[in-house]
Order: C-alpha cells, then structure tokens, then sequence
C-alpha cells in the first residue's frame, strides 16, 4: 500500500464560481500533463455548474507551512486585538465599507 | 422549499439563487421551444430521422459506459462517465422528440428499452465493442470517439439551424458537448501517439480497426434526403471531418488509415437496421431489467 496508486503527478485545482470573486482550492487531482490536468479539473469539479474559471498547479510548486510551525507562525496573531479596524467611527454617510 | 428532492432544493430557492455560491443558474435547453411537427414534414420520416441521432448517441453511451470503474485513472473514468452522460441526455431529448412526433404514445423509455435489434437506427461505428470488453482497449475507445465526436459535431452545427425548432434546439445545446468531447479524444489520441512505441502502435492499430466504419457516416441514407430543410446531408460534413481528423493526425504524426470500407449487408447499414452482431449484445445487456421487470422505476 506504500506506493503510489497512480504514477501521474499531483495537481491542486483553483476554482473561480460565478459570483466568487477568487479562485478557491476545490481538491486535487493526478494527470499526466498541466493541459490535461485542465481539462480532468474540468471533469472532476465542475461538473454541476460551479465554475467559470480553472487554475491547476502542480502540487509540487506549492510551498506550504508546517505544522510544526504552528505555533511560532500563528499564535502570536491570536491576541492582538489591536490589529482589527474596530476601533473608528464609521461615519453613515461612508459607502461600501 | 421542497427537500423531497436535492435539485429542487437548489433551483426553486423562490427564483432567487443569490445566496449559492456554486452549483445554480441550470437552464432547461428546450424552454420556450414550439413542438408542433412543421407544416409539410412527414412525421414518420422527421421521427425515424430524430430516433437515428438519437440510437448514435444512446448506444455510444452505453458502450462508454462500460469503463466506469475500469478506466486506466480514477480521473479519466470520470471523464468517459461525463462524455457518455451528455450523450444520454443529447438521446433522451432526440427519443422523446421521434416519439412525440410519431404520435404513438411511445415516450423515451418504451423506445429505449422495448425495441429489438432491428428497430435500431444507429450507425455500426458506435455499436462496436472497443474495450473495455474484449473487442478493444483504450486507445480504440480514443480512435472511436475521436471520429464520432468529430462527425457528430460537424452534423449539429448545420442541425442547429434546421427548420424544425426541436432539433435546431437540441443540436445548439448538443454542440457545446461535443466540441468539447472532440478536443478530449484528440487531447488523448496526441497523447498516446507521442507516448511510448508501445503507445503510438496501439493508437494506429485502434485507427484502423474502427475506419472501416468511417464512409457509412457519410452516405446519406433516403429518411435525410426527404427532408431538405430539416436534416442534415451527412455527405456535406465530410470536407470538415477530413479537416479536423488531417489536423489531429498531422500533429500526432499519424498515418492516416487506408482501411477499405465495411460493406452494407444486402445493401443495407445500421441505419436500415441492419447491424453487427456486437449490438444484440449490448441491447441484452441494457434491456434485461427493464423487460424483466415491466414497469419497474429506479
């Protein structure tokens, strides 16, 4: 069971929906070359009308955090409170805001 | 909101579908459409000529359907599965309309299911067992489905100005399919053709077991003649087909076939009727629940 089932390369898929302004990560996917990658995309994740727009990038391109790094890369967000725009006035007359 | 049923769910949403990010906006490709039979048409030649564009793409979706679970990827399984619904669905719309016209009371399942052998208007090419059943593998499902869709195409963008508005309809919705069905096998035949020895020998092979079916696609058969505005003349697709297939052989740099023609039996085709033996199989194989059990939903 340790190898792999497929020998293709892994690719990650990016959909853009309709009224989604991004691409947002849907899964992944193997194929034998980035076209092809493409158009498997295309089956396997818009089939029921969800996209309008396809990016796929071979997974190895992707360079993810850890993790391990867990801590040290996110903890110290936690608890600046300070970081948020919460503390103005938003005068009424301001539109899209 | 009715939850009886997961689409109705989605598409009813009281006409307002804002608040779903994906999967919404489904259109119903005949709305709007006017059924009546147009004035001077034959209605026994306008319903024979809708049941032969339909029994091309059911029986060529059942036999696709035959690599669900046995595609060589995960990937491509779903891929065929898409291919072969879309051709389902092109079949369902094209029985329903041979049906209606024929004014029988035969809907699209009684033509489906209880029609034998003989009834079956499809041209041989797609009957033929090219894998995964023993009569071919992959490459010749590549072969088939590459010629088919390519033949298919260059009929439907002339279907979609026909004078019958049902089928102008579905061939406008059928040619979105396949364009896309067309670039699948030839992403695939470019592939297999540029792969390895091993590759490039079984893609020429699987050309030349299914060109014998070729010129048959082309010869206009007399229920197409009797309806100049409303059929299509295969013959006249046939300048686009040597285009297309030149190009994609061209870029494979594949031989093209020189495989003489199949002969029709006693001067009759698939679209007599007259078919190989692979297809009483593929009717049993189809048929045998819905005979068995008349009636029966699923």
């Amino acid at each position: 069971m340790s190898t792999p089932r497929s020998a293709w390369p892994l690719y990650e898929v990016f959909v853009r929906g309709k009224r989604g302004l991004n691409h947002v990560h849907v899964g992944s996917l193997h194929a034998p070359d980035d076209e092809m990658a493409l158009r498997n995309a295309r089956d396997l994740y818009t089939r029921r009308n969800e996209g309008v727009s396809i990016w796929v990038v071979p997974a190895s391109a992707i360079t993810a955090s850890s993790p391990d790094e867990k801590d040290p890369f996110f903890a110290p967000a936690g608890d600046k409170v300070y970081r948020h725009p919460t503390f103005y006035e938003i005068p009424e007359d301001v539109p899209h805001l | 909101m009715s939850f009886d049923n997961a689409y109705d769910a989605i598409t009813d949403g009281a006409g307002d579908d804002q608040h779903w990010a994906f999967g919404t906006g489904f259109d119903d490709p005949l709305a709007g459409v006017d059924r009546a039979v147009p004035a001077d048409t034959s209605a026994v030649d306008l319903s024979t000529y809708c049941l032969m564009l339909a029994d091309d793409a059911l029986i060529l979706s059942q036999r696709l359907t035959e690599w669900c679970s046995r595609a060589p990827e995960l990937e491509e399984d779903v891929a065929l599965a898409n291919i072969a619904l879309d051709l389902l669905g092109q079949a369902r719309l094209l029985l329903t309309r041979a049906g209606e016209v024929e004014g029988a009371g035969r809907d699209e399942d009684t033509l489906a299911y209880l029609r034998d052998e003989h009834e079956f208007r499809n041209v041989r090419l797609v009957e033929l067992d090219c894998g995964p059943g023993p009569g071919g593998d992959f490459a010749t499902t590549i072969a088939r489905l590459l010629v088919f869709s390519t033949w298919r195409l260059a009929v439907f963008t002339q279907l979609a100005h026909s004078a019958d508005p049902v089928l102008a309809a579905i061939a406008a919705k059928g040619v979105k399919e396949l364009a896309y069905h067309r670039d699948h096998a030839a992403q695939w035949t470019l592939r297999l053709a540029g792969g390895t020895d091993h590759s490039r020998t079984r893609m020429i092979a699987a050309l030349d077991q299914i060109w014998p079916l070729v010129d048959e696609l082309f010869t206009p058969h007399p229920v197409e003649q009797s309806l100049p505005a409303i059929a299509v003349d295969p013959a006249t697709a046939r300048p686009e087909f040597d285009d297309v297939l030149d190009t994609v052989l061209t870029a494979a740099t594949l031989p093209r076939p020189t495989v003489p023609p199949m002969s029709p039996v006693a001067g009759r085709t698939g679209r007599d009727g007259a078919h190989t033996e692979a297809l009483g199989y593929l009717l049993a194989e189809m048929q045998h629940l819905a005979r068995s059990l008349p009636g029966a939903t699923w």
